[in-house]
Protein backbone atom coordinates (compact mmCIF):
# COMPACT_ATOMS: atom_id res chain seq x y z
CA UNK A 1 0.00 0.00 0.00
CA UNK A 2 2.91 2.32 0.35
CA UNK A 3 3.98 1.94 -3.28
CA UNK A 4 1.79 4.56 -5.09
CA UNK A 5 2.78 7.38 -2.74
CA UNK A 6 6.36 7.62 -4.01
CA UNK A 7 5.76 7.93 -7.78
CA UNK A 8 2.92 10.37 -7.12
CA UNK A 9 5.24 12.75 -5.31
CA UNK A 10 7.96 12.42 -7.93
CA UNK A 11 5.65 13.11 -10.80
CA UNK A 12 4.31 16.24 -9.21
CA UNK A 13 7.67 17.67 -8.29
CA UNK A 14 8.97 16.98 -11.76
CA UNK A 15 6.18 18.91 -13.37
CA UNK A 16 6.13 21.93 -11.17
CA UNK A 17 9.36 22.87 -9.58
CA UNK A 18 7.63 25.63 -7.61
CA UNK A 19 5.75 23.04 -5.62
CA UNK A 20 8.82 21.11 -4.76
CA UNK A 21 8.88 20.78 -1.01
CA UNK A 22 11.54 23.18 0.18
CA UNK A 23 12.67 24.80 3.34
CA UNK A 24 11.07 28.21 3.76
CA UNK A 25 13.61 30.97 3.25
CA UNK A 26 14.17 33.35 6.10
CA UNK A 27 14.31 37.15 5.69
CA UNK A 28 18.11 37.18 5.70
CA UNK A 29 18.33 34.63 2.91
CA UNK A 30 15.69 36.44 0.90
CA UNK A 31 17.51 39.75 1.28
CA UNK A 32 20.82 38.25 0.23
CA UNK A 33 19.12 36.62 -2.73
CA UNK A 34 17.57 39.89 -3.88
CA UNK A 35 20.88 41.75 -3.44
CA UNK A 36 22.60 39.09 -5.50
CA UNK A 37 20.05 39.38 -8.28
CA UNK A 38 20.34 43.17 -8.23
CA UNK A 39 24.13 42.93 -8.52
CA UNK A 40 23.87 40.51 -11.44
CA UNK A 41 21.37 42.87 -13.09
CA UNK A 42 23.70 45.83 -12.57
CA UNK A 43 26.53 43.86 -14.14
CA UNK A 44 24.43 43.00 -17.16
CA UNK A 45 23.35 46.66 -17.50
CA UNK A 46 26.95 47.87 -17.46
CA UNK A 47 27.81 45.28 -20.10
CA UNK A 48 24.88 46.38 -22.24
CA UNK A 49 25.90 50.01 -21.88
CA UNK A 50 29.44 49.24 -23.01
CA UNK A 51 28.13 47.29 -25.97
CA UNK A 52 25.87 50.19 -26.87
CA UNK A 53 28.58 52.80 -26.46
CA UNK A 54 31.39 50.99 -28.22
CA UNK A 55 29.51 49.16 -30.91
CA UNK A 56 25.79 49.52 -31.46
CA UNK A 57 25.38 53.30 -31.17
CA UNK A 58 28.33 53.87 -33.50
CA UNK A 59 26.98 51.44 -36.05
CA UNK A 60 23.57 53.09 -36.09
CA UNK A 61 24.81 56.67 -35.97
CA UNK A 62 27.58 56.19 -38.48
CA UNK A 63 25.09 54.83 -41.01
CA UNK A 64 22.59 57.60 -40.38
CA UNK A 65 25.22 60.35 -40.55
CA UNK A 66 26.59 58.94 -43.78
CA UNK A 67 23.22 58.81 -45.48
CA UNK A 68 22.33 62.31 -44.26
CA UNK A 69 25.57 63.64 -45.76
CA UNK A 70 24.96 61.66 -48.93
CA UNK A 71 21.53 63.18 -49.31
CA UNK A 72 22.76 66.74 -48.81
CA UNK A 73 25.72 66.27 -51.13
CA UNK A 74 23.65 64.69 -53.88
CA UNK A 75 21.06 67.47 -53.61
CA UNK A 76 23.66 70.13 -54.32
CA UNK A 77 25.13 68.20 -57.23
CA UNK A 78 21.69 67.50 -58.72
CA UNK A 79 20.69 71.14 -58.39
CA UNK A 80 23.89 72.26 -60.06
CA UNK A 81 23.58 69.85 -62.95
CA UNK A 82 19.93 70.80 -63.43
CA UNK A 83 20.90 74.46 -63.90
CA UNK A 84 24.25 74.29 -65.65
CA UNK A 85 26.30 77.44 -65.44
CA UNK A 86 28.89 78.19 -68.08
CA UNK A 87 32.18 77.00 -66.65
CA UNK A 88 35.03 78.27 -68.74
CA UNK A 89 37.63 76.70 -66.46
CA UNK A 90 39.43 73.47 -67.16
CA UNK A 91 37.20 71.19 -65.14
CA UNK A 92 39.81 68.53 -64.47
CA UNK A 93 42.06 70.70 -62.34
CA UNK A 94 41.05 72.71 -59.27
CA UNK A 95 41.73 76.40 -59.76
CA UNK A 96 43.94 78.06 -57.18
CA UNK A 97 42.56 81.57 -57.43
CA UNK A 98 40.19 83.23 -55.00
CA UNK A 99 37.41 80.74 -54.34
CA UNK A 100 33.94 81.90 -53.36
CA UNK A 101 33.53 82.32 -49.61
CA UNK A 102 30.11 81.90 -48.07
CA UNK A 103 28.83 83.97 -45.15
CA UNK A 104 28.73 82.49 -41.66
CA UNK A 105 25.59 80.31 -41.54
CA UNK A 106 22.98 80.38 -38.81
CA UNK A 107 23.60 78.24 -35.75
CA UNK A 108 23.05 74.51 -36.33
CA UNK A 109 22.61 75.05 -40.05
CA UNK A 110 24.11 72.26 -42.18
CA UNK A 111 26.24 74.14 -44.68
CA UNK A 112 28.87 71.68 -45.93
CA UNK A 113 29.71 68.05 -46.48
CA UNK A 114 33.15 66.74 -45.60
CA UNK A 115 34.85 63.94 -47.55
CA UNK A 116 38.07 62.32 -46.36
CA UNK A 117 38.93 59.32 -48.56
CA UNK A 118 41.65 58.15 -46.13
CA UNK A 119 38.99 57.51 -43.49
CA UNK A 120 37.17 55.16 -45.85
CA UNK A 121 36.03 55.10 -49.48
CA UNK A 122 32.52 56.05 -48.43
CA UNK A 123 33.40 58.32 -45.50
CA UNK A 124 31.35 61.52 -45.46
CA UNK A 125 29.80 63.76 -42.84
CA UNK A 126 27.64 66.85 -42.79
CA UNK A 127 29.20 69.93 -41.20
CA UNK A 128 26.92 72.11 -39.11
CA UNK A 129 27.49 75.50 -37.61
CA UNK A 130 28.68 75.47 -33.94
CA UNK A 131 30.29 72.61 -32.06
CA UNK A 132 27.28 72.01 -29.84
CA UNK A 133 27.48 68.47 -28.48
CA UNK A 134 23.78 67.60 -28.49
CA UNK A 135 22.69 69.40 -31.63
CA UNK A 136 25.71 68.87 -33.85
CA UNK A 137 28.34 66.37 -32.73
CA UNK A 138 25.90 63.75 -31.42
CA UNK A 139 23.33 64.44 -34.10
CA UNK A 140 22.32 61.58 -36.35
CA UNK A 141 22.25 64.01 -39.28
CA UNK A 142 25.60 65.70 -38.69
CA UNK A 143 28.67 64.62 -36.71
CA UNK A 144 31.07 67.45 -37.52
CA UNK A 145 30.75 71.01 -36.24
CA UNK A 146 32.29 74.29 -37.36
CA UNK A 147 33.77 76.59 -34.71
CA UNK A 148 31.62 79.72 -35.23
CA UNK A 149 34.46 82.21 -34.68
CA UNK A 150 36.68 80.66 -37.34
CA UNK A 151 36.73 81.25 -41.08
CA UNK A 152 34.60 79.58 -43.74
CA UNK A 153 35.81 77.09 -46.39
CA UNK A 154 38.28 78.66 -48.80
CA UNK A 155 38.62 81.83 -46.75
CA UNK A 156 42.01 83.25 -45.80
CA UNK A 157 42.55 82.16 -42.22
CA UNK A 158 41.46 78.93 -40.58
CA UNK A 159 38.36 76.88 -41.29
CA UNK A 160 38.18 74.90 -38.03
CA UNK A 161 35.92 71.92 -37.39
CA UNK A 162 35.50 69.39 -34.59
CA UNK A 163 34.12 65.87 -34.31
CA UNK A 164 34.07 62.90 -31.99
CA UNK A 165 36.88 60.45 -32.14
CA UNK A 166 35.13 57.42 -30.68
CA UNK A 167 31.48 57.10 -29.84
CA UNK A 168 28.52 58.77 -31.50
CA UNK A 169 29.39 57.50 -34.96
CA UNK A 170 33.16 57.17 -34.57
CA UNK A 171 33.52 60.26 -36.71
CA UNK A 172 37.27 60.78 -36.62
CA UNK A 173 38.41 57.49 -35.09
CA UNK A 174 40.87 56.98 -37.97
CA UNK A 175 42.01 60.60 -38.22
CA UNK A 176 45.50 59.71 -37.04
CA UNK A 177 45.88 57.54 -40.16
CA UNK A 178 46.05 60.60 -42.42
CA UNK A 179 49.25 60.85 -44.45
CA UNK A 180 50.91 64.00 -45.67
CA UNK A 181 49.40 64.92 -49.02
CA UNK A 182 46.03 63.25 -48.42
CA UNK A 183 43.12 65.16 -49.88
CA UNK A 184 40.26 66.50 -47.83
CA UNK A 185 37.19 67.74 -49.70
CA UNK A 186 34.69 70.23 -48.37
CA UNK A 187 31.54 70.60 -50.41
CA UNK A 188 29.27 73.63 -49.98
CA UNK A 189 26.41 74.88 -52.12
CA UNK A 190 29.08 76.74 -54.14
CA UNK A 191 31.35 73.83 -54.98
CA UNK A 192 34.32 71.76 -53.90
CA UNK A 193 37.13 73.06 -51.70
CA UNK A 194 40.15 70.81 -51.76
CA UNK A 195 42.54 70.79 -48.83
CA UNK A 196 45.76 68.84 -48.44
CA UNK A 197 46.75 67.31 -45.12
CA UNK A 198 49.91 68.89 -43.73
CA UNK A 199 50.62 67.77 -40.16
CA UNK A 200 49.34 66.62 -36.78
CA UNK A 201 49.63 68.17 -33.38
CA UNK A 202 48.72 66.66 -30.02
CA UNK A 203 47.60 69.27 -27.51
CA UNK A 204 45.76 69.80 -24.25
CA UNK A 205 41.99 70.42 -24.56
CA UNK A 206 42.50 74.03 -23.47
CA UNK A 207 44.84 74.95 -26.36
CA UNK A 208 42.42 77.14 -28.26
CA UNK A 209 45.22 78.71 -30.30
CA UNK A 210 45.12 75.71 -32.66
CA UNK A 211 41.95 77.11 -34.22
CA UNK A 212 43.27 80.67 -34.50
CA UNK A 213 43.41 82.20 -38.00
CA UNK A 214 47.13 81.48 -37.85
CA UNK A 215 47.27 78.43 -35.57
CA UNK A 216 49.39 78.99 -32.48
CA UNK A 217 49.83 82.68 -33.37
CA UNK A 218 46.56 84.46 -32.54
CA UNK A 219 48.07 87.92 -33.09
CA UNK A 220 49.44 87.34 -36.58
CA UNK A 221 47.54 88.45 -39.68
CA UNK A 222 46.69 85.36 -41.80
CA UNK A 223 47.77 85.03 -45.42
CA UNK A 224 47.17 81.27 -45.91
CA UNK A 225 43.90 79.38 -46.26
CA UNK A 226 44.03 76.61 -43.68
CA UNK A 227 41.67 74.03 -42.30
CA UNK A 228 41.95 72.55 -38.81
CA UNK A 229 40.27 69.37 -37.60
CA UNK A 230 40.15 68.75 -33.85
CA UNK A 231 39.14 65.50 -32.22
CA UNK A 232 39.69 63.51 -29.03
CA UNK A 233 42.80 61.53 -28.34
CA UNK A 234 43.26 58.73 -27.39
CA UNK A 235 40.12 56.80 -28.46
CA UNK A 236 37.51 56.35 -25.71
CA UNK A 237 39.23 58.95 -23.62
CA UNK A 238 39.11 62.73 -23.70
CA UNK A 239 42.51 63.44 -22.19
CA UNK A 240 44.07 65.16 -25.18
CA UNK A 241 43.14 66.62 -28.53
CA UNK A 242 44.43 65.47 -31.87
CA UNK A 243 44.76 68.32 -34.33
CA UNK A 244 45.08 67.84 -38.10
CA UNK A 245 46.20 70.87 -40.12
CA UNK A 246 45.36 71.08 -43.82
CA UNK A 247 46.28 73.58 -46.51
CA UNK A 248 43.92 74.86 -49.19
CA UNK A 249 44.74 73.57 -52.65
CA UNK A 250 41.94 74.62 -54.94
CA UNK A 251 38.29 75.09 -55.71
CA UNK A 252 36.06 73.61 -58.37
CA UNK A 253 32.37 74.26 -59.08
CA UNK A 254 29.74 71.78 -58.00
CA UNK A 255 29.39 70.12 -61.41
CA UNK A 256 33.06 69.16 -61.38
CA UNK A 257 33.03 66.51 -58.69
CA UNK A 258 36.63 65.67 -57.75
CA UNK A 259 37.64 62.41 -59.41
CA UNK A 260 38.89 60.82 -56.17
CA UNK A 261 35.48 60.97 -54.51
CA UNK A 262 33.24 60.74 -57.55
CA UNK A 263 32.06 57.25 -56.61
CA UNK A 264 31.40 58.26 -53.01
CA UNK A 265 29.37 61.27 -54.12
CA UNK A 266 27.36 59.62 -56.85
CA UNK A 267 27.04 56.11 -55.46
CA UNK A 268 24.75 54.83 -52.74
CA UNK B 1 13.14 38.93 -7.23
CA UNK B 2 13.06 37.24 -10.62
CA UNK B 3 11.50 34.19 -8.98
CA UNK B 4 8.67 36.38 -7.73
CA UNK B 5 8.25 37.86 -11.20
CA UNK B 6 7.97 34.40 -12.69
CA UNK B 7 5.32 33.42 -10.12
CA UNK B 8 3.30 36.61 -10.66
CA UNK B 9 3.05 36.07 -14.43
CA UNK B 10 -0.10 34.26 -15.52
CA UNK B 11 -0.58 31.42 -17.96
CA UNK B 12 1.44 28.39 -19.00
CA UNK B 13 5.18 28.41 -19.41
CA UNK B 14 5.25 29.51 -23.06
CA UNK B 15 2.99 32.49 -22.32
CA UNK B 16 5.26 33.55 -19.48
CA UNK B 17 8.34 33.21 -21.65
CA UNK B 18 6.64 35.29 -24.36
CA UNK B 19 5.72 38.01 -21.85
CA UNK B 20 9.28 38.03 -20.53
CA UNK B 21 10.72 38.38 -24.04
CA UNK B 22 8.40 41.31 -24.76
CA UNK B 23 9.35 42.88 -21.43
CA UNK B 24 13.05 42.45 -22.19
CA UNK B 25 12.65 44.10 -25.59
CA UNK B 26 10.77 47.04 -24.06
CA UNK B 27 13.43 47.46 -21.36
CA UNK B 28 16.23 47.31 -23.94
CA UNK B 29 14.52 49.87 -26.13
CA UNK B 30 14.05 52.25 -23.18
CA UNK B 31 17.70 51.80 -22.21
CA UNK B 32 19.00 52.55 -25.69
CA UNK B 33 16.64 55.46 -26.26
CA UNK B 34 16.85 57.30 -22.96
CA UNK B 35 19.04 55.76 -20.30
CA UNK B 36 22.28 55.12 -22.22
CA UNK B 37 22.45 58.56 -23.90
CA UNK B 38 21.79 60.13 -20.51
CA UNK B 39 24.50 58.06 -18.79
CA UNK B 40 26.88 58.91 -21.64
CA UNK B 41 26.28 62.62 -21.09
CA UNK B 42 27.25 62.16 -17.44
CA UNK B 43 30.56 60.53 -18.31
CA UNK B 44 32.21 63.84 -19.06
CA UNK B 45 33.12 65.75 -22.18
CA UNK B 46 34.06 63.55 -25.12
CA UNK B 47 33.27 66.04 -27.82
CA UNK B 48 36.72 66.50 -29.26
CA UNK B 49 36.58 70.28 -29.23
CA UNK B 50 39.15 72.67 -27.87
CA UNK B 51 37.99 75.34 -25.50
CA UNK B 52 39.02 77.29 -22.45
Amino acid sequence: MTVPAEPERHRRSGRRSARRPQRKRGPVETTIGVIGELLITAGILVGLFLGWQVWWNNLVLSGQQTSAAQEQSKKWVDEATATPRPTPTDSTKPVAVDPPVMAQPADYEPFAVLYIPRLGPDWKRTIRQTVDVEKVLNSYTAGVGHYPDTQMPGEVGNFAVAGHDSGWGNTFIDLSKLRVGDHIYVQTKDGWYTYVFRNFEYVQPTQVQVIAAVPRHPDVQPIDRLMTITTCNPPFHAGERLIAYNVFQGFSPTQDVPEEIRAAVMGG
Amino acid sequence: MYGALWRILPGPVWVRVLILIVLAVVVLWALVTWVFPWVDSLLGPQEGTVGP
